[in-house]
């Protein structure tokens, strides 16, 4: 199997009402371990009991965070400079979140604007894309500071995550698929960069859920329509892997969002098109086999017009 | 300015007063009481009614500022009584009613309403105006996995007796994991009238907060303990956090150790700050007694003696004592004004400063109903960056 046949399987949060057990039996993965990234649950990585019985105990936890942990450890080196740009990562972040805010007021008050429609439309269009704009200025700042380091360090050549990443292909030799959960959506990334991982999952089917789903996707989208500190502006925080393109994965969407706050709701899918912008809801469940996405049974995206959509394949 | 005639007039188109003026049977009585939910609630106006044999019957409350007895008309010929306030939105007021029956004062909870509120006193009524709502984060949520709570006894040198600390654990609790500490003064009473456990369980469940050890501490003597009192600070911060930290896994930096308190509580809390500056990197002070005396004696009695003397010299050279200080009051309470005037000299000393008022009294809901805003503030949780 190769990238461009294999199945990606992006399913609803497992947290209430875990559907993983039933899925993988209808997906009738072949014989042999199933690699598992916990990275996203940090400190609780590994405590995977649970999971390993809905993978009819094949479950071989890849320890990526662990991992990541013994390379700072051992490469201190390595481990400033890794810090350092992470400093210059959150510092741009801070100064897009300065705009950002800027930017979003503004569409949220020209979509309720009063006036004649061909007044106001072109406006409120014009307004949109400086904020696509902007999230494409900031990625361009996030991967410019990204590739200098990769450029300067070259991760994948050190020594010592050279021989992590060995030892997990080596897990991974035999796998057949790969299960990305949820959790911290950052450091989940962080460790999968870190090592390479997208290659190694090349020829593998991909299962994944919230921070597991958001990350193979080609952009982060960070959000929560009522934080009890802030705005809530969605926030473009990183780039994905790249693995399942067309998308922006917004687990518990539902619940996060104010999905009866239709200005809110078409801002949201206007600013990410071409992208469709998944509710991914308890028990979803959406596929990717190279080239079109399918949805089994109802799943829903943001309208333009403001409302959830039910979608079936696009 | 609104006229008594305009008053009248504004009254006239009261629910009360369409049954009052027409001189009710008691099947029209029945009917009116069965039709609405008291306090009744009419745009700004709170119509507060009692049925019953009294005498005079008055609203005992606890608003700052108003006559803290208001006394209800009674509808000739009737048991009905009833008084009217304009009262603001989103108020919170907690209250009893007073009656007067064969000579004698007694206190009665408003047999007309179901909303009670507790505090170490007893229960009281109390009514929400428009706007006001129990928050959902308040309330028990099945979702939210719960944490535990466990008692451990405690050899106090610095009080010189044992001491009974309630510690919560979050849930999920891993000891290889270390985690922020708030220390909180009155803990039992947090628990138990400002429902802290199910507050910690749900911010925590919804990543609004980080999971956090809790050590809910008690006192014996509390006006002598929470009045400024260096034995007290020093049991805190000596004795008590070392122990924890010793015991579990903190972490051990001022910005993920906070103290909290509440009215007496909050003078604990910052005057153990003062006398520890830089230990606690966070403050959650509720309502507190900030009493001071620009000239001349006070008058809030003996107790408050060290209390004024602590402020008086804290607003006369105030002091960096942490990194952020949260500061919240109700506006029907009679410390707003101490609470409102010490918060110039906090910023002063450029500790990052909140303040916030509500519509509400001095009291455990108020609190809890302050608590959400005050804990995300000082210790912000993973919600934006976590996706389970």
């Amino acid at each position: 199997m190769t990238s461009e046949n294999r199945t990606i399987w992006l399913l609803g949060p497992q947290y209430h009402a875990p559907t993983l057990g039933d899925r993988f039996k209808e997906f009738g993965i072949p014989d042999g371990p199933i690699g598992v990234v916990t990275a996203g649950w940090q400190e609780r990585e590994g405590e995977d009991e649970e999971l390993d019985g809905y993978l009819d105990g094949r479950s071989c936890d890849l320890e990526l965070y662990r991992r990541a942990d013994q390379v700072f450890r051992s490469d201190p080196e390595f481990r400033e400079a890794h810090r350092e740009m992470q400093r210059m990562l959150r510092e741009v972040e801070g100064l897009y979140e300065l705009r950002l805010s800027y930017v979003v007021e503004s569409v949220r008050r020209l979509l309720v604007a009063e006036g004649s429609k061909e007044l106001v439309e072109p406006e409120q269009e014009h307004a949109i894309e400086q904020l696509r704009e902007l999230d494409a200025w900031h990625l361009r700042r996030i991967v410019e500071i990204r590739s200098a380091f990769e450029e300067a360090w070259k991760p994948l050549e050190r020594e010592v995550i050279a021989k992590q990443r060995e030892a997990v292909k080596g897990l991974l030799a035999d796998a057949p698929a790969v299960v990305i959960t949820g959790g911290h959506v950052a450091v989940l990334l962080n460790r999968l960069r870190l090592f390479g991982m997208s290659e190694l999952f090349d020829d593998k089917t991909v299962i994944a859920w919230s921070a597991g789903a958001m990350v193979l996707t080609e952009r982060v989208v960070l959000f929560h329509d009522h934080p009890p500190q802030g705005a809530g502006n969605p926030e473009v925080v990183e780039e994905g892997l790249g693995l399942c393109p067309g998308i922006v994965a917004l687990p518990d969407g539902g619940k996060r969002l104010d999905v009866n706050a239709r200005h809110r709701v078409a801002s949201f899918a206007r600013r990410f098109l071409p992208d469709a912008c998944i509710v991914m809801g308890d028990g979803d469940c959406i596929s990717w086999n190279g080239k079109t996405w399918t949805a089994h049974d109802d799943v829903q995206r943001l309208g333009l017009a403001g409302e959830l959509e039910t979608v079936t394949s696009w | 300015m609104v006229t008594r005639d305009q008053e009248q007039i504004i009254e006239r188109k009261l629910a009360i007063h369409r049954v009052a003026d027409e001189k009710p049977t008691r099947e029209q009585i029945d009917a009116f009481i069965a039709e609405h939910e008291f306090p009744l609630s009419e745009s700004t106006y709170t119509t507060f009614v009692y049925r019953g044999p009294a005498e005079a019957v008055y609203l005992g409350h606890w608003i700052y500022g108003l006559v803290s007895a208001q006394l209800f008309k009674h509808v000739e010929g009737t048991d009905l009584w009833y008084l009217v306030m304009e009262l603001p939105p989103e108020s919170r007021i907690e209250y009893k009613l007073q009656r007067m029956h064969h000579g004698k004062m007694e206190w009665l909870l408003d047999p007309l309403n179901p909303h009670r509120a507790s505090d170490p006193f007893g229960e009281n009524s109390v009514c929400h105006t428009a706007g006001y709502e129990v928050p959902e984060w308040a309330k028990p949520d099945p979702e939210a996995r719960p944490g535990t709570l466990k008692e451990l006894a405690f050899e106090s040198e610095a009080l010189g007796s044992k001491r009974h600390v309630v510690i919560y654990l979050p849930a999920r609790f891993r000891p290889t994991r270390r985690y922020p500490l708030l220390v909180v003064h009155d803990g039992p009473e947090y628990l138990k009238y400002s429902g802290l456990k199910t507050v910690l369980d749900n911010l925590i469940y919804r990543l609004e907060i980080p999971g956090m050890i809790v050590a809910l501490t008690q006192p014996e003597k509390r006006l002598l303990e929470y009045a400024n009192h260096e034995p007290h600070a020093r049991y805190l911060t000596e004795e008590l956090v070392p122990f924890l930290e010793k015991e579990l896994p903190l972490l051990k930096a001022p910005q993920h150790r906070g103290l909290v308190g509440a009215s007496f509580g909050a003078v604990a809390a910052l005057s153990t700050a003062w006398r520890y500056p830089g230990f606690y990197g966070r403050l959650l002070l509720q309502s507190g007694s900030f009493a001071f005396s620009d000239i001349g004696e006070h008058q809030r009695g003996p107790a408050f003696d060290p209390v004024v003397e602590f402020m008086n010299a804290y607003r006369e050279d105030p002091k960096s004592v942490s990194e952020k200080v949260f500061v919240s009051c109700g506006t029907y309470e009679a410390n707003i004004y101490e609470n409102r005037s010490i918060v110039p000299f906090l910023q002063k000393t450029g500790m990052e400063i909140r303040y916030v008022e509500a519509r509400d009294g001095h009291n455990w809901e108020n609190w809890r109903d302050r608590s959400r805003e005050g804990l995300s503030w000082l210790f912000p949780g993973p919600l934006w960056m976590v996706y389970e």
